[in-house]
């Protein structure tokens, strides 16, 4: 069984774990386009190599960020969210479109 | 026939016909560059050159001819999807594999078996109940049928409601079958070749090139070749190449492994599909039992094998067929799927002029080979999607009009 060290528990099984994909720049939801907003979503570097991704241990439920090679399968490094994430996200609801033209 | 073979071993000119001429050099430029030598390239060459006349046609493949997932399936064909433009698709695939031994004039061991996808909860029995009903609005045979037609059907399987995840019912599709995966890209490459088609193994393509929003060719560790038309088919490769091409897709790749058991005698007709218990199983032409599972668990450009794979399958399988505990496995293998968000392909024009793509096959791209090559063809031959491709377009995604077939899924992923 492959080992993954969670920042939160040590090291535990991989089979703990599920993956969240690549740590992607949001876009600010209240300004952006809708095309770029599903860019946002869907759309995927799908890097071979080196990579930056969410990962969750599923029994504490406690995501964090792991560096790993997509090529070798190697887990370079795993780390608390808080080292990429400093300030909190704030999501103020947009004015929805018919509020705007009033 | 032991001395048959000697005799021609031994002979210097060997008697059987060789599929493919003698690798030459690039030539400069061709009409079309298809870049990767799987079973969709070669369907999709095989007919631009027989229904469009289109001919100089050079196909670039990295490692050996259909090596890469045409190599590595589990050869299920089906059409039971859930939306109606997945059914119409694969349904027109299908019957292009009922025909395709004569047409190649090739034998693709195209076998009908009998599809089952087994339902051990509510839930799935619902799903399967509404792919049944699609289904047969299309044209498509296939019912949700009971635990006593299933027994009638498949004797074998372990019916018992003392275990974990009893068989409640199944989607039966009659006309499943399983074919010979490695005969279905040499019957195309053959017929392409035939007719003119270049094709060039261990040619790697690794720069794109373009002028004006157009594309112009492709760059290649043997060198340059132009061309007017370009086409990427590269399966688990599709992000790294289309990047080549300016573009990203909404594609994750991910390893699909499976497995094949010693060759026993015959006792499993069917195609068996298990989405809670993520398995399939079908009994191979030579014996073997071909069986596989979901994706793994995150993405890997690698085709190692795991043991957690095998673990999870065939602890699963054992309760479907528990006979089968002495069972010794014999070979194990992976592909790279290029999984998309609503398990459809990615298919048609590119941002790039004149630059076509043929990706998001994930883990169900093996039944589409004939009508990837058709409609594909079609839209090189005429710089237009074919209508039956037109909802797998790349723009759906920022129009959010996904083709939903997670559904439809052999297993769950
Ligand atoms: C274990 C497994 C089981 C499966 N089971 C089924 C099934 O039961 N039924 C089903 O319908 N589908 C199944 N699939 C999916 C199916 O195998 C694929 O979707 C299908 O084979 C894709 O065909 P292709 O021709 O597009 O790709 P491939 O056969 O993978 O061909 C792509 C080729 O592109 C080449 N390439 C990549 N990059 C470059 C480059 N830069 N230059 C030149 N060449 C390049 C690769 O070497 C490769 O040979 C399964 C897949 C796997 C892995």
């Amino acid at each position: 069984m492959k080992i993954m060290n969670c920042p939160l528990n040590g090291p535990r099984n991989i089979s703990e774990f599920i993956w969240g994909g690549e740590v992607k720049p949001m876009p600010d939801p209240a300004r952006v386009s809708d095309r770029e907003w599903a860019e946002y979503v869907h759309i995927e570097n799908n890097t071979a190599g080196v990579v930056r991704e969410w990962w969750c241990h599923v029994p504490t439920s406690f995501w964090f960020i792991a560096e790993r090679n997509t090529v070798t399968d190697e887990i370079l490094r795993t780390y608390p969210a808080g080292e990429v994430f400093k300030s909190r996200v704030e999501f103020t609801a947009a004015p929805k479109a018919n509020e705007e033209k009033k | 026939m032991p001395f048959g073979l000697l005799k021609y071993g031994l002979r210097k000119t060997y008697p059987a016909e060789r599929h493919f001429p003698l690798a030459r050099d690039l030539k400069p430029s061709y009409d079309v560059v298809i870049i990767g030598g799987g079973g969709h390239a070669l369907a999709t060459a095989y007919y631009l050159s027989r229904d469009y006349g289109i001919t100089d046609v050079a196909i670039l493949e990295k490692g050996y001819l259909a090596g890469g997932n045409t190599a590595r399936n589990t050869a299920i064909i089906r059409s039971n999807y859930l939306t109606p433009e997945g059914v119409k698709f694969y349904d027109t695939s299908v019957k292009l594999y009922q025909e395709l031994s004569q047409d190649l004039d090739y034998n693709i061991l195209y076998s009908e078996r009998g599809h089952f996808t087994l339902a051990h909860t509510d839930a799935a029995i619902r799903t399967s109940r509404w792919r049944a009903e699609v289904n047969k609005h299309l044209g498509v045979n296939s019912e949700l049928i009971g635990p006593e037609e299933i027994h009638r059907i498949c004797p074998v399987l372990n019916m018992s409601e003392d275990v974990r995840y009893p068989i409640l019912g199944a989607l039966y599709h009659p006309p499943g079958s399983i074919a010979r995966h490695d005969a279905v890209a040499w019957g195309y490459g053959r017929g392409a070749a035939r007719r003119g088609v270049e094709i060039h193994q261990l040619t790697e393509v690794t720069e794109i090139l373009q002028e004006g929003g157009k594309v112009k060719g492709v760059v290649t560790n043997r060198g340059t070749v132009y061309a007017n038309k370009v086409l990427q088919a590269t399966a688990g490769s599709s992000s790294l190449v289309a990047k080549m091409a300016g573009f990203r897709l909404p594609i994750r790749t991910i390893p699909l492994q499976a497995c094949v058991s010693l060759p026993v005698k015959p006792f499993l007709d069917q195609i068996i599909v298990s989405g809670s218990l993520h398995v399939y199983i079908s009994q191979s032409s030579r014996g073997e039992l071909v069986m596989g599972g979901s994706t793994d668990p995150y993405g890997v450009y690698s085709t190692r094998s795991t043991l957690d794979f095998k673990e999870g399958l065939l602890g699963h399988m054992l309760e479907l067929l528990p006979f089968l505990g002495e069972m010794k496995l014999n070979r194990q293998w992976a592909g790279m799927a290029d999984m998309t968000p609503d398990f459809s392909p990615v298919m048609g024009l590119t941002p790039l002029e004149n630059y076509y793509i043929d990706s998001g096959w994930g883990t169900w791209g093996f039944k589409a080979t004939p009508v990837c090559g058709l409609t594909m063809s079609y839209t090189v031959a005429n710089n237009k999607p074919h209508e039956l491709i037109e909802p797998f377009r790349l723009s759906r995604f920022e129009e959010m009009k996904q083709v939903g077939e997670k559904g439809a899924a052999s297993v769950g992923h």
